[in-house]
């Protein structure tokens, strides 16, 4: 028989479980409040990680990045710029990073190399002539709202229904088993039951807020960060900090702009997220560090969004320590049947969170599918405008 | 902190839509995309629009602001007085779906028809020295299928089956670079009555580009492009 799973949130979790479920044989249907990527993707910093900024606080997630950033130059490579990362030592406590961060680079299998800074000054010529090191490792941009809709283009050639502007307000209950949820769609204002074997709750930020309806709990915690864009780009690779991860320490170049990033705070409500000034100031401040006059191309838009990270305990409130990995929970253990919550993890890891999704929906139906997501190449972005009147 | 007044139509397809006043309270730094997300987080649930990247490069947020197609991510509230309202409407020429929300997916397929991939690989262009007489950079690699300039052209108004400036700069681009790919089938899809012909060079599309395209031009080399090859056929290739 074919089960059914329902998928809430078209970000790239959610879009990437239902590519992953659809090519598995599940009849999906995902549910989106809003547009696809109106939520935490779409606002993303772009950053196709290559794991080296993770490589020394985050190993697991290090290793997570590089894996999938090589999977997803297979298959997307219409949504991707491969144009590499460059670390770079702006001062003395960063060059005591050096032998460190190589190190690690090379225990979580990145492809880091140190380059002389002449050589490194050639290549990005409008880079701080200070510069005291700089290593080159496979960093990438891609293009978050293509991204989703590569992912959810394919899920419905395999048969999946993406619903967006389609808000869950309740979940449906056989007993202490969820049997589906309650929608309101936001054009007609009408409410309609839909009905699943397995819930997915892949609404980042919001997991908890979902998580919340069924009476279980998500340990997810939003954590804000802004980024700037400029209307004008100076660097051909992503040019980061060699240094813990830090406020302001990363530009990565889309097209002809760039955007400088990023700071982190904790926030309660994802839904709207005042800029705080400063934060402003501090990132125009620091890309000046990496390349004098970053600025002088005019800023462009200012943004701010909240990831979604999974708390665990003794974490400082800004949120840096916490690890960049993704959980799967299956609400089985807090006593709810039918819903699993995948959460955590980064936009480049996506394809693994869903994998490891829909290995958890498998094993409570009792199935042995295998995955194919690493292999099946996505169909291009505009593909998910086909079927649509 | 000023308090914008924002004039937004509101509605429903099958219903009569109506503008829409609010107040919203936020810094002279921020853009209209942040006072729309706002009034929907806080005044109204039921408002409608789209966004996702907020910074220009998805293309989703394209509205009509005091009657000019604009991006609101990238449309400072600074421009604006907070005394008077800023009217925000959908844009035109696309199935309107409620409120800001039109269905972008005629656009969509038209451009899935051209199939033009886009390959990057050298972006850096900050430095590169531009031509003399070339007063800014424009290419199709930079479009972000926003659909500002369909619903700025005036052709759209009156033929709605016509291809559109962003759908024949991708064709024109693509011809430049064809990859392999079949360049007949692209010349008569633009040769077409609802093509390259359509358009009387208003320049309202390379007008509100946001993205630098200039699909206006595009078009014009689209053209001396379809008469050279009708040229050949008539007098030159013996075909």
């Amino acid at each position: 028989m074919t089960y059914s799973v329902i998928v809430i949130g078209a970000g790239s979790t959610g879009a990437a479980t239902a590519h992953d479920l659809a090519l598995r044989g599940f009849r999906v249907t995902v549910v989106e409040r809003g547009e696809v990527a109106s939520g935490t993707s779409g606002r993303n910093h772009c950053l196709l990680h290559s794991g080296g900024r993770y490589a020394m606080r985050d190993p697991e997630s290090a290793r997570e990045c590089i894996e999938e950033n090589m999977i997803l130059r297979r298959i997307m490579p219409e949504a991707l710029e491969l144009n590499d990362g460059l670390f770079v030592a702006l001062d003395e406590e960063d060059l005591s990073f050096k032998e460190r961060f190589l190190a690690a680079c090379e225990e979580c299998g990145i492809p880091a190399r140190e380059i002389p800074v002449e050589q490194a000054l050639a290549m990005e010529p409008h880079l701080n002539p200070n510069i005291l090191a700089a290593v080159q490792v496979p960093d990438g941009v891609f293009e978050p709202f293509r991204f989703c809709l590569s992912f959810l283009a394919t899920a419905k050639q395999n048969g999946a229904t993406v619903l967006t502007y389609t808000e869950v307000v309740d979940f449906v209950f056989q007993g202490r088993t969820v049997a589906g949820v309650r929608v309101r769609d936001r054009r007609t204002g009408e409410e309609r039951v839909i009905g699943g074997d397995i819930v997915v709750n892949a609404a980042g930020p919001w997991s908890g807020k979902i998580a919340a309806m069924a009476g279980v709990d998500v340990p997810v915690i939003p954590t804000a960060g802004v980024m700037i864009s400029v209307g004008r780009r100076w660097n051909r690779m992503v040019i980061n900090r060699l240094n813990m991860p830090g406020d302001g320490d990363i530009i990565v170049p889309q097209r002809r702009t760039a955007i400088i990033g990023t700071t982190s705070w904790r926030v309660e409500d994802p839904d709207f997220i005042p800029i705080p000034e400063d934060h402003v100031r501090l990132l125009l401040d620091r890309a000046e560090r990496f390349i004098p006059g970053y600025t002088r191309g005019g800023i462009r838009g200012i943004f701010a969004v909240a990831r979604p990270l999974v708390g665990r305990r003794g974490v400082a409130a800004d949120g840096r320590e916490l690890s960049r990995t993704f959980e799967c929970f299956d609400h089985a253990v807090d006593g709810v049947e039918g819903l699993v919550t995948i959460t955590g993890g980064k936009m480049t890891t996506a394809r693994a969170m869903a994998e490891k999704a829909v290995d958890v929906v498998c094993a409570k139906l009792g199935l042995e599918i295998p995955c194919r997501t690493r292999e099946v190449p996505l169909l291009s972005y505009r593909a998910f405008f086909a079927g649509s009147a | 902190m000023p308090t914008w007044q924002l004039r937004v139509l509101r509605g429903r397809p099958g219903g009569s839509p109506r503008l829409e006043l609010y107040q919203v309270e936020l810094p002279w730094e921020v853009y209209l995309i942040d006072a729309i997300e706002k009034i929907w987080a806080e005044q109204d649930r039921s408002l409608l629009f789209r966004h996702a990247c907020h910074h220009a490069s998805c293309g989703a947020c394209g509205v009509r602001v005091n009657g000019r197609e604009r991006l609101m991510c990238i449309t400072p509230l600074r421009e604006f007085s907070p005394d008077q309202p800023i009217q925000v409407e959908p844009l035109r020429h696309f199935p309107w779906l409620g409120d800001l929300l039109v269905d972008v997916s005629p656009m969509m397929r038209r451009m899935a028809e051209v199939g033009f991939v886009i390959i990057r690989r050298d972006e850096l262009t900050a430095d590169r020295p531009l031509p003399e007489g070339v007063e800014r950079g424009t290419r199709f690699e930079d479009c972000i299928e926003c659909g500002l300039c369909l619903s700025a052209c005036p052709v759209m108004a009156a033929d709605d089956a016509y291809l559109g400036p962003a759908t024949l700069a991708a064709i024109e681009r693509m011809l430049a670079e064809p990859r392999g790919k079949d360049t007949a089938r692209l010349l008569a899809l633009a040769d077409d009555p609802h093509g390259a012909w359509r358009c009387h060079s208003a320049m309202e599309c390379t007008a509100v580009c946001p993205s630098n395209v200039d699909p206006a031009a595009a078009i014009g080399r689209l053209r001396r492009r379809l008469i050279a090859e009708k040229l050949r056929r008539w007098f030159g290739g013996g075909r």
